[in-house]
């Protein structure tokens, strides 16, 4: 007699093999999806939303178009994670860690059909994991004493990382914008402070770092476009009429003369307020809020700056750059702190007008104009740039540096064959399997380059059979290049990032022997 | 027939039988019952034991959860049949009495069913068959509690305890780091236990998650993490010797439960209403500053003038705690919840001796950590990995952890694991058998045999080949009447548990087992089942 339903309807349920088989299929479907934006030379993407208007993105970062995929298998989810993952921790490397689980599932199919036991599987890559984070550690190489080294090895990440995204163009420019960010904010991995603003117009080339801080708002009519020696009080709050907070308060009247005095009332309270403000001695007032008309004119009669309605980013900034506290109450003025700058003045760039806030106090914060054809060239500017200064200030923090190219995952895969030698058990098997995957990376890089990936590998092991060597793929020329003098380098802290993640994603995968899918939950019919 | 007749001869139907509504009755029920409480224990017979495999859960929203832990799979089932819920239910017991062994009791189970259908068919009343079981539980319980030794440890020597812990973690994902999480958990259980009195109250340990970073920078805090910011960006990040003022009171003006009214009809009673609100304010910051509290922690919000107020006056808070927080704070810190501005004393301040804010990854993610507190007996272990479903696993497992160190505390008692357990046991109650009389006997051994299949399913999920490795054991248990002979999972090179550490509690063995005894009676009484019509 059998058990007609254990579960509910539409629930399904996978047994062993072929539930080893849905995920594997899964996760190696994603990662070939990516697999050809890997390296200088690879592809970009375009996603359309299905949302309205079908906006359009092009872009080749891995996180963001895992994050656009809507996916039913549950181990391709997995994969999603852990780029998304990667993304928040280091910023780049998001394709490479979905690439690398990808391989090393790929290989363990292998194995798997090979009769070997998935437990074995994961106790080989665990082994191979740990073998090449420390063929890794011992190759990685520390620059932080010497401050220039330290400045050309951070540009030299910087270019690697901008290499494989639209800005390889002007890298070198782009890579010295994001050296120069990182470099102010001293060693905090707070990159809020660096403002990326987006102009469409110009070309990418026009794009530039200021040096002071440039807020996206105009300045109200009548007031003056040129301070010199500001004085500015960063605020938060209403400028509008202020509502009577006590709970069940209302205004009852019973005439329109009445009804005027309240009027009259409440706009002697706004003058108040405005007086108290000026009473700071202040020349310029940068509100979050509104600003309404009746407290503008006041402020241009006194002959203040005022900037109503920057977001609460821009406050924050502003607050951080200029040395202000942000204020909501304007009772004592000696004890609050001003903030300061040189010079305001408003800007064009292209058709817009900004405010500049130049030779401020604290140089912590700073902004990058990025200039660009069309807004989607905008958008991808904008999140190479942000993979880069990720990385960056990740490597300030933790400023070990190794070679680009493959390089690493060569030394890698040297360490993981020997150790796969030493082994005895069928552990050795999945051991090398792993070192298989680690040199797939490289191949991809090569195949997505267009040059013959199988000559270039063996070429490249041939030569990383000395201990020593800094052979990685020169994608330019085509052939195996000196990494060192090539100048190409990557930041210790992502290449161990996907090395472990891609390990652990791999390993989560491998122990599923079954896989239950709920019944998805109904959406009511709103018709 | 569901058909009676009254006194007056009328027919009257008991339970309508139409198409529609499905019955089963006598054997054929049983016989489906058993069938499917077998068919869930088959699911989590292959996530048995150190080398068990886990499942892949999709949830009815799409979520994935990847886990090994019995109880956590079953819950996320969406099961449908009723038997099937009873043994949900059972291993949710397990959960919530021992916290581990809740795979092992949903096996157990099964294999006590699967006995139980081959003495049915033999014709044996199930009634009796539950009897005879009932009998055999109460054998094994004693004989566990003969086998088990007493087990000595005490605050400064952990390891026994730490080694107990591995055991519990090594059939988990996080395996890599076990030491290093055990160590944390006993740690963390020691450090709100009550050795005294031998209790723990695991509520004081909050176990945290963050996705990132790796596993071993899970960390255990003498303390209290809570996943909020500084109200206002330029308040310090760092305070030392703090005083708490804890309130659940909102910056705000009092709101009076009665209703009421205040009607503004002339230019006096607005400037008077404007001034007595700017009041309100002053005297609510002014109050805090008074009795000395250098932290403010409250559990709704405030608005932006308040905040300036409190930033201004150099008194740093946080807003929008929760209430589970705010209690846990309250009790790591030796403060007072205040309800009220007006009851705030310098009693009621709670102390830490360090706060600080400490920011994540390349988010703009901050926690605030509320360290060296007044009363040290609140901890959170905060756990970091490679992703969600790693963390929610993570903490699955440390769960587990936990209350296999707080069942130590409460009674020191152990047997071994590796299955070795259960093949004494099953020894014992097999050579009892024979001296019971009548059809009992024959339902006493198939619970003997009953027992072997956990051995067994775990030489299976070992790779090794299940009825040699049991076969081998048994032979040598009874060989050298030694008790602590289990499969040898990991590849060891030896059996003997003793010399491996491995082992589990002795109230853990013996409540799945009488856990398990008393669902399978159960379900074995049930002789009739009615579905009601789909609607």
């Amino acid at each position: 007699m059998t058990v007609e339903r254990l579960l509910k309807d539409e629930a399904t349920e996978e047994k062993g093999d072929r539930a080893r088989m849905a995920s594997f299929v899964g996760a190696m479907a994603i990662a070939d999806l990516v697999k050809t934006t890997l390296g200088p030379k690879g592809m970009d993407k375009i996603l359309q939303s299905t949302g309205r208007g079908h906006n359009v993105t092009v872009t080749n970062d891995g996180a963001t178009i895992l994050k656009s995929l809507h996916i039913d298998n549950p181990a391709a989810k997995v994969l999603i994670d852990i780029s998304k993952v990667q993304d928040d921790e280091v910023g780049d490397g998001t394709t490479s860690v979905v690439v690398l689980a990808g391989e090393l599932l790929r290989e363990a199919e292998k194995l798997v059909n090979k009769k070997i036991h998935p437990m074995t599987i994961i106790a080989g890559y665990r082994l191979a994991a740990e073998c090449a984070r420390n063929a890794l550690l011992q190759k990685a190489k520390d620059n932080k004493r010497d401050p220039d080294k330290f400045k050309s090895d951070l540009m030299k990440i910087a270019m690697t990382t901008l290499s494989s995204k639209i800005l390889s163009q002007d890298k070198e420019q782009f890579a010295k914008l994001a050296v120069d960010a990182v470099l102010r904010l001293k060693g905090s991995t707070n990159l809020e402070s660096i403002h990326i603003l987006k102009k469409a117009g110009g070309s990418l080339k026009d794009s530039f770092l200021d040096e002071g801080f440039i807020l996206d708002k105009k300045i109200g009519i009548g007031q003056p476009k040129h301070i010199e020696n500001a004085k500015i009080l960063v605020a938060n709050t209403a400028m509008d009429t202020d509502k009577v907070k006590i709970y069940g308060a209302r205004v009852r009247v019973d005439s329109m003369a009445k009804v005027a005095e309240i009027e009259g009332a409440e706009k002697e309270k706004m003058r108040e307020k405005v007086q108290k403000i000026i009473a700071h001695g202040v020349n310029c007032f940068v509100n979050r809020q509104l600003i309404y008309n009746f407290p503008e004119e006041l402020f241009a009669d006194a002959g203040i700056l005022a900037i109503e309605h920057a977001d609460f980013e821009g406050i924050e900034r502003l607050a951080l750059v200029t040395g202000g506290e942000i204020a909501s109450t304007f009772d004592n003025p000696e004890s609050v702190k001003l903030g300061h700058c040189k010079l305001i003045e408003e800007i064009m760039i292209g058709e817009d007008k900004l405010i500049h806030f130049s030779g401020v106090e604290m140089g912590q914060a700073c902004t990058i104009v990025l200039r660009g054809a069309s807004s989607h060239v905008l958008d991808e500017a904008e999140r190479s740039l942000h993979d880069a200064l990720c990385v960056l200030s990740q490597t300030v923090n933790d400023s070990r540096v190794l070679l680009g190219g493959g390089w690493p995952e060569m030394v890698m895969a040297k360490e993981v064959d020997d150790l796969a030698r030493k082994t005895p058990g069928k552990k050795s098997h999945a051991i090398e399997a792993f070192s298989h995957a680690l040199q797939a990376i490289p191949t991809i890089i090569a195949d997505n380059a267009g040059v013959d990936s199988a000559e270039l590998i063996s070429q490249l092991r041939a030569e990383h059979h000395n201990d020593t060597t800094n052979a990685g793929i020169d994608i330019i020329s085509g052939g195996v290049g000196d990494m060192e003098k090539l100048g190409i380098s990557e930041s210790f802290k992502v290449k161990q990032g996907v090395l472990l993640s891609a390990t652990e994603a791999a390993e989560m995968i491998l122990r599923v022997d079954e896989i239950i899918t709920c019944a998805p939950r109904k959406r009511e019919n709103r018709m | 027939m569901a058909l009676a007749f009254d006194e007056y001869g009328r027919p009257f139907i008991i339970i309508k039988e139409q198409g529609q509504k499905a019955r089963l009755r006598g054997l054929d029920a049983q016989k489906a019952n058993i069938s499917a409480g077998k068919a869930v224990a088959r699911i989590l017979r292959t996530s048995l034991g150190p080398k068990g495999m886990d499942k892949m859960l999709q949830s009815p929203d799409g979520d994935v959860v990847i886990t090994n832990d019995g109880a956590t799979i079953l819950e996320q089932m969406d099961v449908d049949n009723q038997i099937a819920k009873l043994m949900v239910e059972l291993s949710r017991s397990q959960d919530y009495e021992i916290g581990d062994g809740t795979t092992g009791v949903v096996v157990l189970a099964g294999a006590l069913l699967e006995q139980a259908e081959k003495l049915l068919e033999r014709g044996i009343h199930p009634i009796r068959i539950s009897e005879g079981y009932e009998m055999a539980s109460k054998l094994s319980v004693e004989h566990l509690e003969s086998i088990s030794q007493k087990f000595e440890f005490s605050v400064t020597n952990i390891e026994p305890l730490v080694q107990t812990c591995m055991t519990t973690l090594s059939s988990k994902i996080v395996n890599r780091c076990k030491r290093a999480l055990a160590e944390i958990a006993v740690k963390a259980v020691l450090a709100v236990a009550d050795l005294e009195r031998k209790d723990v109250n695991l509520e004081l340990i909050k176990v945290e998650g963050k996705v990132g970073g790796k596993l071993e920078d899970t960390e255990l805090i003498y303390g209290i993490l809570v996943d909020k910011d500084m109200s206002h960006p330029q308040m310090p990040k760092r305070i030392e010797d703090a005083n708490i003022a804890i309130l659940t009171c909102p910056f705000e003006p009092p709101k009076p439960k009665t209703k009421h009214k205040i009607d503004i009809d002339t230019v006096e009673k607005f400037q008077t209403l404007r001034q007595q609100e700017q009041n309100y304010f002053d005297d609510m910051v002014q109050k805090c500053k008074d009795v000395g509290a250098t932290l403010v922690i409250c559990q709704w919000g405030f608005d932006d003038e308040a905040n300036h107020l409190l930033m201004h006056r150099n008194l740093p808070a946080v807003r929008w705690v929760g209430g589970v927080e705010l209690e846990l704070i309250a009790i790591a810190t030796g403060g007072r919840i205040v309800p009220r501005f007006q009851e705030l004393t310098t009693e009621k301040l709670g102390k830490a001796g360090l706060v600080r804010e400490k920011s994540f990854g390349t988010t703009k993610d901050r926690m605030l950590y509320i360290e060296h507190c007044a009363n040290s007996r609140a901890v959170t272990i905060f756990i970091r990995g490679g992703n969600k479903m790693m963390i929610e696993e993570t903490k699955r497992s440390l769960h587990d952890a936990l209350c296999v160190a707080r069942n130590l505390i409460r009674n020191n008692s152990i047997v071994y694991g590796g299955g070795s357990a259960e093949i004494s046991c099953s020894i014992a109650v097999e050579a009892a058998a024979d001296r019971y009389p009548g059809v009992e006997q024959y339902a006493i051994r198939s619970f003997a045999e009953a027992l072997d299949s956990i051995p067994m399913a775990l030489a299976e999920n070992s790779g090794l080949p299940p009825i040699d490795t049991l076969t081998a054991v048994k032979s040598q248990q009874i060989k050298e009447g030694n008790p602590y002979c289990g499969i040898d999972c990991n590849d060891v090179g030896t059996n003997n548990m003793r010399e491996q550490n491995v082992f589990e509690t002795l109230i853990g063995k013996q409540q799945q087992i009488l856990l398990a005894t008393q669902v399978v009676k159960m379900i074995l009484k049930i002789d009739d089942v009615i579905t009601p019509a789909e609607y």
